[in-house]
């Protein structure tokens, strides 16, 4: 992980950065007296792959349908390339390229024709053919989109929602529905555009998906963050006691499992079936939605 | 930045495109005033004394309000819940692409759809039961301002009645309860339309269809037809005032209920 990420090209020079791309100050979205987003912060800086992770409920498509500029909010202070997407206009919306989580548009159209048109809206988008390379659909230029399968249908919306070449992509919930290798194409395909410098921000509720992908992840539940970090340091994974067991369910937890191995093995212990275990992001997001929930 | 007009004329080519791929709503749009055109002007060959005016000729005449109502209409208002319920629009908000092009691409499938229905009327009229077209220009002048005025009233109601349908499966049936009923009111199935009960002709009268309809009677049938309406003349300033009305309150209509989703957001 450490690798794909320092491998990423510097910055296109002489094009202007900011340095935040979305800010977001105690966030509210009521529905009468139901409180879907609940005061939430969150701070996502411009080339990062950024990914909210949370249960079905704790308020991660309002959040995200708030920075699109498909909902309004109740309160709080929302900026998404430095515009408040709340009065934000097509010339912002040209920046922006959303991935919508379940469509069924266009059915008579072939995926080209669809791509194409979408295409025209744009002051410099992407050559409709290579972004359908891009999603791995070459094969079904020409098909009409009601025949695609499910995982194809997605990658289309991936298509469209790129092909503006914005500045910030918004994926809600992504590869819901896709075979694991269509997952790993995909993944590629978010890194490809990260190392153009694409700002990402994702929800998912795979946590191996958000550990492959994203640099900065955080936790929602009830409508608030409840942690926030790197895939390695959230809620406190990286300085957390190992787990060593050995010796037919004999086990110790320790900040230095090297250290308790040489002196196990120093002292004749059987370790034929030794095992030393961090808490996985599985267990820490289960931790951390469990103390909420 | 591409223009608002750019994107409305791309597209107006992208839903006549859609359009013409869907073979069930192309034949039902399309067709079926022609076959009822065909069906009435057949069952009611020869039934009137007045020379020189079949009945088929005054059924095409109608029929064009007929075929210019439910084209305009149900489609505008069918196609616009479809666009919501299947992501269209969500996906369009979420672009460059306005409110203002995409109705501007509406129009332009609803302008070419009734242009071309409106050939396939007279075509039926004029092959099948001689009807003979009128080669006076005033004529075609009238027959164009009517044809304009009915098209732009017939589609910003309809974009107002698409507030009102909950679901796009449902849409064409809903929408076609107060369509026909307001054919037969308006004596486009019946003719004369004196035929009617009286009150039935003031009802109709507060409505469009019925002044679509004289209008176009106004210009395929001969001077002498005019005897057989309700006010003994054709009445073209009544027809082009009530027909301003509506597009203007069709216009408020459509501003204060048009929504992007069908959901609360």
């Amino acid at each position: 992980m450490t690798a794909t990420r320092s491998s990423r090209p510097a910055r296109e020079p002489g094009r202007l950065y900011a340095m935040t791309a979305i800010h977001v100050r105690g966030l509210r979205k009521t529905y009468g007296t139901f409180s879907a987003v609940d005061g939430l912060d969150l701070t996502v800086e411009t080339g990062e792959i950024f990914a909210l992770l949370g249960p079905n409920g704790a308020g991660k498509t309002t959040t995200v349908e708030i920075l699109e500029g498909h909902r309004r909010r109740t309160a709080g202070e929302v900026s998404v390339l430095g515009t408040d997407p709340g009065r934000a206009d097509r010339h912002w919306r040209a920046r922006i390229g959303i991935v919508l989580q379940s469509t069924s548009d266009a059915a008579d159209l072939t995926v080209h024709e669809t791509v194409r048109h979408l295409a025209g809206f744009y002051p410099r988008p992407r050559l409709p053919a290579e972004v359908i390379e891009l999603v791995g659909l070459t094969d079904k230029a020409k098909a009409r989109v009601r025949t695609l399968s499910g995982g194809q249908r997605r990658r289309l919306d991936v298509a469209l929602g790129i092909v503006g070449r914005p500045d910030i992509v918004f994926l809600d919930e992504p590869t819901t529905g896709f075979d694991p290798e269509a997952r790993r194409q995909f993944w590629e395909l978010i890194r490809k555009l990260s190392g153009e410098g694409t700002t990402i921000l994702l929800t998912t509720h795979y946590l191996d998906e958000a550990e492959a992908l994203a640099d900065r992840l955080a936790v929602i539940a009830a409508g608030a963050i409840v942690a926030e970090g790197t895939p390695a340091t959230l809620g406190g994974r990286a300085t957390a006691q190992a787990r060593v067991t050995w010796s037919g369910g004999r086990s110790e937890h320790t900040a230095d499992p090297a250290a308790l191995i040489v002196r196990l093995a120093s002292e004749g212990a059987d370790l034929s079936d030794l095992t030393v275990t961090r808490p996985t992001l599985e267990d820490t997001y289960l931790a951390l939605i469990g103390e909420r929930g | 930045m591409t223009s608002t007009l750019t994107i409305g004329r791309r597209r107006g080519g992208i839903e006549i495109l859609q359009f013409v791929r869907d073979k069930t709503s192309l034949i039902f749009t399309f067709f079926f005033p022609a076959l009822l055109l065909l069906l009435f002007g057949t069952i009611f060959s020869d039934s009137y004394d007045h020379p020189g005016l079949s009945a088929a000729r005054v059924f095409t005449a109608s029929m064009i309000a007929y075929g210019t109502v439910t084209t305009a209409f149900i489609t505008m208002g069918v196609g616009i819940a479809t666009d919501r319920e299947d992501g269209t629009l969500k996906r369009l908000r979420g672009t460059p692409a306005t409110a203002t092009a995409y109705f501007l691409g509406k129009l332009i499938l609803v302008a070419a759809l009734t242009a071309a229905e409106v050939v396939v009327l007279l075509a039926v009229g004029v092959l099948v039961f001689d009807m003979p077209l009128p080669s006076d220009a005033g004529r075609w002048l009238t027959f164009a301002w009517i044809f304009l005025l009915s098209v732009t009233a017939c589609s910003l109601l309809g974009i107002a009645a698409s507030a009102l349908v909950r679901n796009s499966r449902t849409a064409g049936a809903v929408l076609n309860v107060p369509v026909v009923a307001l054919q037969f009111l308006s004596g486009v199935f019946i003719h004369p339309i004196t035929q009617l009960p009286g009150w039935m002709i003031t009802l109709a009268s507060f409505f469009p269809v019925k002044w679509m309809a004289q209008g176009f009677r106004s210009v395929f049938l001969p001077d002498s037809a005019v005897s057989m309406e309700a006010a003994g003349t054709w009445e073209h300033g009544r027809i082009a005032l009530i027909l301003a009305v509506w597009c203007v309150a069709g216009l408020v209509l459509s501003l204060a209920t048009f929504r992007w989703t069908s959901r609360r957001d």
